[in-house]
């Protein structure tokens, strides 16, 4: 079947369907991993993307059941080259292809999908529309228009869980708050035995206290930071008082609360090839990386924030430390998954750091204060 | 980290001889590397015995070295230039084992040398089996079972207890030498035995088969600051067991999940910080394709074949990356140089598949054993790029040049059942194409995945492309979608036009031109998309392409006028890295005269696909439609043709049929150089001397035509190019046996026949501006006529011809030159037969002897050339008319065979070209060069020792004397009945061993136990290796000792011995 893929800059590409039928808009990004696309499709944080993948063969070893980031898949599309529908994988359980139809995104193959990354590049990010009718033009244009606004700024709750669950550990205590979280995070803290609470989006401050964690996990998500307001009322009520680790949305999301400042990039960084720089040792690290907008370096100044990592080859912002307290945040994904396992060290950062926090703050044992309250002597 | 100022000078050591398993991939890496560290302002000196390379051109060190690359020479230019470090990551194994030597004989101490890029004991860790398999248990890798031997009955042992198969890997070889897969306990003795003696310490890892499993490889890099990055990942398309360098290899990986893929990245990038490597690495992975386990199969702690293949595939310059590490940079700090906006560390990103197939000998050596295992047996390779896999394989193929363009080779058709499955199950050259066959044949694809154990999306690509092919063949008229997606697929205008023709006789497009018309009129072209490292996500400025049928053209045209040049494709015998040496220079020339230079090539080895060398180079098969496709992109003032070998003199024709012009040498004087007929009357016309022959078109005809000639006569089909299927005979007999075999004569097939001159072979290359002719020097070869001029030890300048004839050689050198309005090279070889000059063949193309002669004379012979055909004129370049004057110094170039890999390849030196390489040996004494040549070859030279001589009798007479001449340096001289005879006859000491007939211990058995340092045995006749000599010779070959089978040889030798050592000789009694 025919699809076709309208830019708001007018430009059509023809090609062919390998996903679900009707329209869909979308934000078009490029990601230029070559492996990782079931990750990538069911990150989140794509969430209202219409993702082109860089590399020409899509689908080559199907889908398997343990790499998705999240089960429910909510990217607006998906633009390949050169769709494969027959997968080869000892994992592989059904085809890339039955997966978008499942879940009802369209998929369009057998366009110029570096001409595609080019426009990207040098217009940046637009808008688009996926479709596999027979609308005009100009039905496509007025519809792109007028979904897409609705959409794009309520990007955060669209993938959030709506309520609080547990992921039972025998270790640390932490809450991972649900920005449109990616499994691997959750795998990440699993494998260190960390006893998991995640909430949604828009737990409060004091609902987060209840839960008396040892640490904050901010996840990743999609979007503008600033769509989400109440997240930073959170983290600044809670800064200092438990430790906190941000993970992309969540690193800007800690940034706007010590009071700095984000932007929109030109197209992003979206691929697992990122060099990032440690400015305290001078090493680069290979970072896996999804996002559109960064944290602005020239709102760092008059913050309690310190540059902590730096991109190596656009300079942005790649990590920030609190200078006071314990919380640390990064724009790249060391999670990986999809992407390079280099980074996984910073899970165990966290951990240090929450030990370090506890033997500093010991917490007090609320055993005598029960008492005293139920036999009334408070 | 900034540079290491302490860094000064640094010694480089090249890789030596192009051999089976080190080819041109180590000048391109050596060439990068040099001009990285003179970048730097370091004072580079550099060794190489490789006069066929761009890295020993003066101006690529500031000490050029070219001598043999052995403990003492290495040593000397040490204590010579004093360097302060030792980089030898760049010259493949020969480099990395002569560190490992000179560490180990004290020198980089006591001459307080650094050794940069790899340390010591990272190289031993990597390289020795036991170290290596103790520190992958350290860092929880896993390795297959194994075990380190030094005896055949510890290997029958081991593989007792673990079960067969097992693999054999000798330690310290390149290319795998001597070591293969033994399902038997007969094979594995005679493995295990060759084995022991090709390992310079006598061992080997005898290791449980994982053969069936995928074939993963990644190329790390490391700094000193700790920084890894991975360059690529590449999936071989053979599983384990066909060795990489043999198998069909894809970047990047195609049927690895990312958990997969990151996996085996995180385990390369472990071993590559536990060898502390800075620079670059190899790390090779079999996958088992039905869970994660996986094993480290082998590390090459420095630049690899691979390396090459994964910067040719990347944009990343690997090389020279690892130059600058080496300095002490770190990759935070080096410029990615394809964006020139972003840095060295970070992964490069591909948005196209790339395709390696190797190029193998077997068209030249028909006996040999095609079978692919564990040991290498490719002289080359061709790279091609394609949005597909389907295009990309498609172009690979047509690059070969192996007579095909698609997945279909003639005569597979042919092919029992039987046969078909058992190549199916035991690689060969042909593999891909008889599965194309097998899927031809409606087997299906499970049936073959048992078979080859090759992953199914391959197979299933193979079986979608046979069904496409059945689609173009069975449509009434060829569509517009078909042919748009026939393109989209890779197909040939040409493959669809044969399809067409043999599945609608009486249908449309049955003719290339038919396609091409069909697709031009519906605007269906090419276009064009860059290598830039990074898919697209930022801007570059590399001229790197390749075509696809796609939207988006990205080549940005320029006002400049252009010039194309075509290279040599692939590396094979006969069209070596010389073709490459003298492309790059004619692309220097171009751009110094003003013009743009654009190069069309499909070989990932060489200097000229370095994108830094053209304005464009356009990584394309150099076939007609993809060439006519740049031209027609690109619209050059004019295209050479002379530099890229016989690949690129055999477009020409069709090119310029269509329309394109051919600068240099005119079309019709190649034609007429290389057409029989009009090359004789050419001759005649000149009076110039050539030995009798005719063109014979049946068999009667050719044994009349050799009758009156009088035996022995000289036989080759018309037409070919290096020697190919030419044969001496001496009689009815074996003429008649090679019409029956070798060619199939016919009125369109004609054969040629000369007689055969027993003299003494010249040659020359000369350069012509069409009026003046520049004869830069005359070699002379060592060996006689009959044995192919690639194959003979040259000699510059000549040391026994008169001035004589020199002059007359030059004389019609001029008058041939003139009379064929060469414009550009041409080379030319005479044979002196009782002091007459006679011309055996004209060559209007550059030679294999252009970068030698050029490094002699001191004449950048291809630049000089190429101004010629930019219109220039050799007067005002300051040159004359005629011989230059001869250099003070002689130089030798030896050539180097890789028999040693190739298992039942006859070792004797003929009229066919059999040599993969060359060293070259320079000194003012003739004696001196010569030694510098065959140490540089690997010959070893005892100054005494024993020889083994076993001669057919017409070669008797000739032979005693020269035996007579090692007697008196004191070897001690062995033979067998015959010889022996002859030798004591007159009045030689001589040991009387045994024929194999005669019982053990034969000639044989002393060879196999080191008895002797020379053998020297001369062919008695026909060519079936049951015969003796023959399996003296590869006894010989198999056991590293020195076989010649030209006396010749064996009298230089002799001279050379007899001019640098003493001989004793009672006083004369009066």
């Amino acid at each position: 079947m025919q699809a076709r893929l309208l830019l708001e800059d007018g430009t059509l590409f023809t090609g062919k369907s390998f996903g679900a039928e009707g329209e869909f808009t979308g934000e078009v990004v490029f990601n230029t991993g070559v492996t990782g696309y079931q990750e990538v499709v069911s990150d989140p944080s794509y969430y209202g993307q219409i993702v082109t993948m860089t590399y020409p063969l899509i689908g080559n070893y199907g889908i398997s059941r343990d790499d998705f980031e999240s089960l429910v898949p909510s990217i607006h599309g998906l633009v390949v080259r050169r769709y494969e529908p027959i997968p080869s994988n000892w994992r592989a359980q059904y085809s890339l292809g039955e997966l978008l139809k499942e879940h009802g995104i369209p998929g369009i193959s057998d366009i110029d999908t570096r001409m595609l990354t080019r426009k990207i590049r040098q217009n940046g990010t637009m808008k688009g529309i996926i479709t596999t009718s027979a609308k005009s033009v100009e039905e496509l244009k007025a519809m792109m228009d007028t979904v897409c606004v609705q959409e794009l700024h309520n990007q955060v709750a669209s993938t959030s869980t709506t309520h609080l669950y547990h992921n039972p550990g025998m270790k640390e205590r932490i809450v991972l708050v649900d920005f449109g979280a990616k499994n691997g995070i959750l795998r990440q803290l699993n494998q260190r035995g960390c006893d998991v609470v995640i909430v949604p989006h828009d737990t409060t401050a004091e609902e987060i206290r209840r839960l008396n964690p040892d640490g904050i996990q901010l996840s990743n998500g999609p979007g503008d930071p600033k769509d989400v307001p109440h997240a930073v009322k959170m983290i600044a009520e809670l800064l200092g008082e438990f430790p906190i680790f941000g993970i992309c949305l969540g690193h800007q999301l800690l940034s706007l609360a010590c009071g700095a400042d984000t932007e929109k990039l030109k197209f992003g960084h979206r691929g697992g090839n990122h060099p990032v720089k440690e400015l305290a040792t001078g090493r680069c690290y290979i970072t896996s990386q999804n996002h559109g907008y960064a944290v602005k370096e020239s709102s760092i100044a008059g913050t309690e924030l310190e540059i902590t990592h730096i991109n190596n080859n656009d300079k942005t912002i790649e990590g920030v430390r609190h200078k006071k307290y314990p919380a640390f945040s990064v724009q790249y994904h060391p999670e990986a998954s999809p992407g390079p396992q280099d980074n996984n060290y910073l899970f165990d950062q966290f951990l240090e750091m929450i030990r370090e926090h506890k033997q500093n703050n010991p917490q007090k044992s609320r055993q005598a204060e029960m008492m005293a309250a139920a036999k009334g002597e408070l | 980290m900034p540079i290491n100022k302490d860094l000064k000078k640094i010694l480089v050591i090249g890789s030596g001889p192009i051999v089976i398993g080190q080819a041109a991939e180590f000048d391109y890496a050596g060439t990068q590397a040099c001009q990285a560290l003179k970048e730097e302002g370091v004072e580079v000196v550099l060794i190489n015995s490789n006069p066929a390379t761009i890295m020993t051109d003066t101006n690529m060190a500031d000490k050029v070295y070219i001598e043999p690359i052995t403990l003492d020479f290495v040593t000397q230019i040490i204590r010579q230039e004093r360097p302060d470090g030792l980089l030898p990551t760049l010259g493949g194994q020969t480099g990395l084992n002569m560190a490992v030597e000179l560490a180990r004989a004290g020198v980089l101490e006591r001459e307080n040398v650094k050794l940069l890029g790899t340390q010591l004991t990272s190289i031993e860790k990597a390289e020795d089996r036991d170290l290596f398999r103790e520190l992958m248990r350290e860092l929880d890798q896993p390795v297959p079972e194994s075990t380190i031997i030094t005896t055949v009955e510890e290997a029958l042992r081991f593989a007792d207890e673990i079960g067969y198969p097992v693999i054999v890997r000798p330690a310290y070889t390149l290319g795998g030498t001597g070591g293969g897969i033994c399902a038997t306990e007969a094979e594995l003795k005679e493995t295990v035995a060759s084995g022991i003696r090709y390992s310079p310490i006598g061992q080997c890892l005898i290791e449980k088969s994982i053969a069936g499993m995928k074939e993963i490889e990644y190329e790390v890099m490391r700094d000193a600051n700790d920084n890894c990055i991975v360059v690529c990942n590449m999936e071989n398309f053979d599983p384990v067991g066909v060795h990489t360098g043999d198998s069909i290899v894809l970047a990047p990986s195609q049927t690895l999940s990312d958990r997969e893929y990151q996996m085996l990245r995180s385990a390369s990038l472990k071993i590559i910080r536990a060898l502390n490597i800075e620079g670059g690495c190899n790390v090779q992975f079999a996958l088992d394709p039905q869970s994660f386990q996986y094993y480290v199969i082998e590390v090459n702690p420095r630049v690899s074949r691979s390396s090459a293949l994964a910067s040719k595939a990347t944009g990343y310059p690997i090389a020279k990356m690892a130059a600058k590490i080496a300095l002490g940079y770190t990759l935070d700090e080096i410029v990615n140089p394809v964006t020139g906006q972003t840095y060295a560390c970070f992964e490069p990103t591909l948005d196209y598949i790339v395709s390696k197939i190797p190029r193998w000998p077997f068209d030249k050596f028909v006996h040999a054993n095609r079978k692919l295992g564990t040991q290498m047996k490719a002289t080359g390779e061709v790279m091609a790029i394609g949005r597909t896999f389907e295009e990309s394989i498609h172009k690979a193929v047509r690059s070969l040049e192996i007579g095909t363009h698609r997945l279909y080779l003639k005569g597979t058709e042919s092919l029992s059942q039987e046969t078909l499955e058992q190549r199916l199950v035991q690689a060969d050259d042909e593999r891909l194409f008889l599965i194309a066959e097998a899927f031809r044949r409606g087997y299906k694809l499970q049936q073959i995945q048992d078979l080859t154990k090759i992953d199914w999306w391959f197979l299933d690509k193979i079986e979608r492309l046979v069904q496409f092919e059945a689609k173009i063949a069975s449509e009434p008229a060829l569509t517009y979608e078909t042919l748009y997606e026939a393109k989209r697929l890779g197909f040939t205008d040409r493959a669809i036009a044969e399809l067409r023709a043999a599945g609608q006789p009486g249908g449309t497009h049955l003719t290339e031109e038919s396609v091409t018309h069909f697709r031009k009129e519906h605007n269906l072209r090419p276009v064009y998309k860059m290598v830039d490292t990074c898919a697209a996500e930022f801007e570059a400025s590399t001229p790197y392409y390749y075509s696809t049928y796609e939207t988006e053209n990205e080549v940005v045209q320029s006002e400049k006028e252009k010039i194309v040049v075509l290279g040599s494709g692939p590396i094979r015998i006969g069209q070596g890295i010389e073709f490459d040496y003298s492309t790059v220079h004619a692309v220097w020339a171009i751009q110094k005269a003003g013009y743009e230079a654009v190069i069309i090539n499909n070989n990932p080895e060489t200097v000229s696909t370095d994108f830094n060398t053209s304005d464009r180079l356009y990584f394309e098969p150099l076939f007609f439609e993809d060439v006519m496709n740049v031209i027609e992109e690109e619209k050059p003032v004019g295209v050479i043709v002379q530099f890229g070998g016989q690949t690129a003199i055999n477009l020409a024709a069709p090119l310029q049929a269509a329309g394109v012009r051919i600068i240099g040498t005119s079309l019709e004087s190649i034609d007429e150089a290389e057409d029989r007929k009009k090359f004789e009357a050419l001759l005649s016309r000149l009076q110039i001397a050539q030995p009798k022959g005719s063109t014979v078109t049946s068999v009667d005809e050719a044994v009349g035509t050799a009758q009156s000639l009088g035996y022995p006569v000289l036989v080759r089909p018309s037409y070919v190019l290096g020697g190919r299927a030419m044969e001496i005979v001496y009689s009815d007999q074996e003429l008649l046996k090679y019409m029956e075999e070798a060619v199939n004569i016919n009125p369109q097939h004609p054969v040629l026949i000369d007689r055969y001159m027993l003299g003494k072979e010249v040659e020359v290359d000369a350069i012509c501006d069409g009026e003046t002719v520049l004869i830069p020097g005359i070699m002379e070869h060592i060996e006689r006529a009959g044995v192919h001029s690639g194959d003979s030890i040259a000699v510059y300048p000549p040391q026994h011809v008169s001035d004589e004839l020199k002059n007359k050689i030059a004389d019609i050198t001029i008058k041939i030159a003139r009379e064929l309005k060469t414009v550009g090279l041409v080379n030319i070889q005479f044979v002196i037969y009782n002091n007459e000059v006679y011309v055996i063949e004209v060559n209007p193309r550059s030679s294999r002897t252009v970068p030698f002669l050029s490094k002699v004379t001191n004449i950048p012979m291809a630049n000089v050339a190429t101004q010629c055909i930019l219109g220039t004129k050799l007067k005002d370049l300051g040159y004359t008319d005629g011989l230059w004057p001869e250099a003070d110094y002689v130089s030798v170039k030896v050539p180097v065979f890789s028999f040693a890999k190739l298992r039942r390849v006859e070792p004797t030196l003929g009229p066919e070209m059999k040599s993969t390489g060359e060293v070259m040996g320079r000194d003012p004494q003739y004696a001196k060069a010569l030694y510098k040549g065959l140490v540089g070859a690997g010959m070893r030279i005892p100054a005494t020792g024993a020889i083994i001589a076993t001669v057919a009798d017409k070669d008797k007479e000739e032979a005693v004397e020269i035996l007579r001449g090692f007697s008196r340096l004191g070897y001690k001289i062995m033979a067998t009945g015959g010889t022996a005879a002859a030798l004591q006859a007159a009045n030689i000491h001589v040991t009387t061993v045994n024929k194999l007939s005669e019982g053990s211990p034969n000639i044989l058995d002393m060879i196999r136990n080191g008895e002797a340092h020379f053998v020297i045995n001369t062919l008695t006749k026909g060519k079936e290796p049951e015969r003796d000599g023959f399996r003296i010779r590869r006894e010989a070959v198999e056991n590293g000792v020195v076989c010649m089978t030209s006396l010749d040889t064996v009298r230089a030798l002799l001279d050379m011995l007899e001019s640098i050592n003493f001989s004793s000789q009672a006083m004369p009694v009066l």
